[in-house]
């Protein structure tokens, strides 16, 4: 395992290693942690963000009865891109509800890959509209389950009501090269948006 | 991924409220801190009656994002950004936010996608 540029203490101080970060999200059980996990060079960990000034509408909202804490985890893990940059990808809380509560969450991000279990369409709605709404850029990743049935990716966006400029792509999320392939196409993406914008400057 | 939960372990709470000294939110130093941003020490005494204080100065000779900061220490985000501000305050730390691919009035970055995908390609 090689964590390029972070296991060498003296060669750069760790003077000018830099992050970027991308999001993986997504409905329950869509397979964000398995594809955190098979792409990247450390076991995933878990981070947490505990919300101690939940007032009554956040108490309401997540339905939490008496004053105690929430907390709300993300999965992460992270990828050596050089020995100066290093990707870390953080998987969103598989209930988007909560991801308001994470303050700046997708803020500061490349962009995000939304997955979808084509099994359970319907449970990447609210990811795919929270991108939407947050305008976050983003990619749409099918993934392809055993028993999944061989969807047409032009029938599913139909589905989803995904737009035509946004990439949807079939990969499986246990697979690292798969997986790496889809934050390939992530980054295609955000680099043409970005040509365009330059352009029409 | 798990949904929220309450803390099993109460006795946590109280360990977070002498880590912190009783305040619930990081200062303005450390208000802008993200999970992806990096923490790297600099040399110098170390500030904080906390051990938690030392230790982060220790696991970030080699810089480290504050993800792995809370996952290693076994701190939510909100109490370790408040001991990451003693340290920022104190100069004993310094924090690097992760780089946008789009800056507000410089328009998209490039050369840092480009440097992405091919840190990718090379996987």
């Amino acid at each position: 395992m090689d964590l390029k540029g972070f296991d060498r203490p003296g060669r750069h101080g760790g003077g000018d290693i830099r992050s970027v970060k991308v999001m993986i999200a997504g409905g329950f059980g869509t397979g964000k942690t398995t594809m955190v996990r098979s792409v990247s060079d450390i076991r995933p960990l878990t981070t947490e963000e505990t919300l101690t000034q939940a007032g009554a509408g956040v108490d309401d909202l997540i339905g939490v009865a008496d004053k105690s804490q929430t907390t709300v985890s993300l999965d992460f893990g992270k990828i050596g891109l050089s020995d100066s940059l290093v990707l870390y990808l953080f998987g969103t809380p598989g209930q988007e509800r909560f991801w308001f509560l994470w303050n700046g969450l997708f803020k500061g991000a490349l962009g995000a890959v939304v997955l979808v279990d084509t099994r359970r369409l319907a449970s990447s709605f609210r990811a795919i509209e929270e991108m939407e709404r947050q305008k976050v850029p983003f990619v749409v990743a099918l993934n392809v389950f055993p028993d999944s049935k061989d969807y047409p990716v032009e029938e599913i966006r139909d589905a989803l009501d995904i737009p035509a400029h946004i990439p949807v792509v079939s990969f499986d999320a246990r697979d690292r090269a798969s997986s790496r392939d889809v934050l390939v196409a992530l980054v295609r993406h955000l680099r043409e948006r970005s040509a365009v914008a330059v352009e029409s400057r | 991924m798990s949904a929220p939960r309450r803390p099993a372990d109460p006795p946590g709470l109280e360990r977070y409220y002498v880590l912190t000294g009783g305040r619930s939110g990081p200062g303005g130093s450390a208000a802008g801190l993200d999970v992806a941003t990096l923490v790297v020490s600099r040399p110098g005494p170390v500030p904080g009656p906390q051990h938690e204080h030392e230790e982060i100065v220790r696991r970030c000779r080699e810089p480290l994002s504050v993800a792995e900061l809370g996952a290693h220490l076994g701190l939510p985000f909100n109490i370790l950004a408040v001991l990451l501000s003693d340290l920022l305050d104190a100069g004993r730390v310094e924090a690097r936010d992760p780089v946008p691919a789009h800056v507000a009035g410089r328009g998209p970055d490039l050369a840092l996608l480009e440097e992405v995908l091919s840190g990718l390609e090379r996987l």
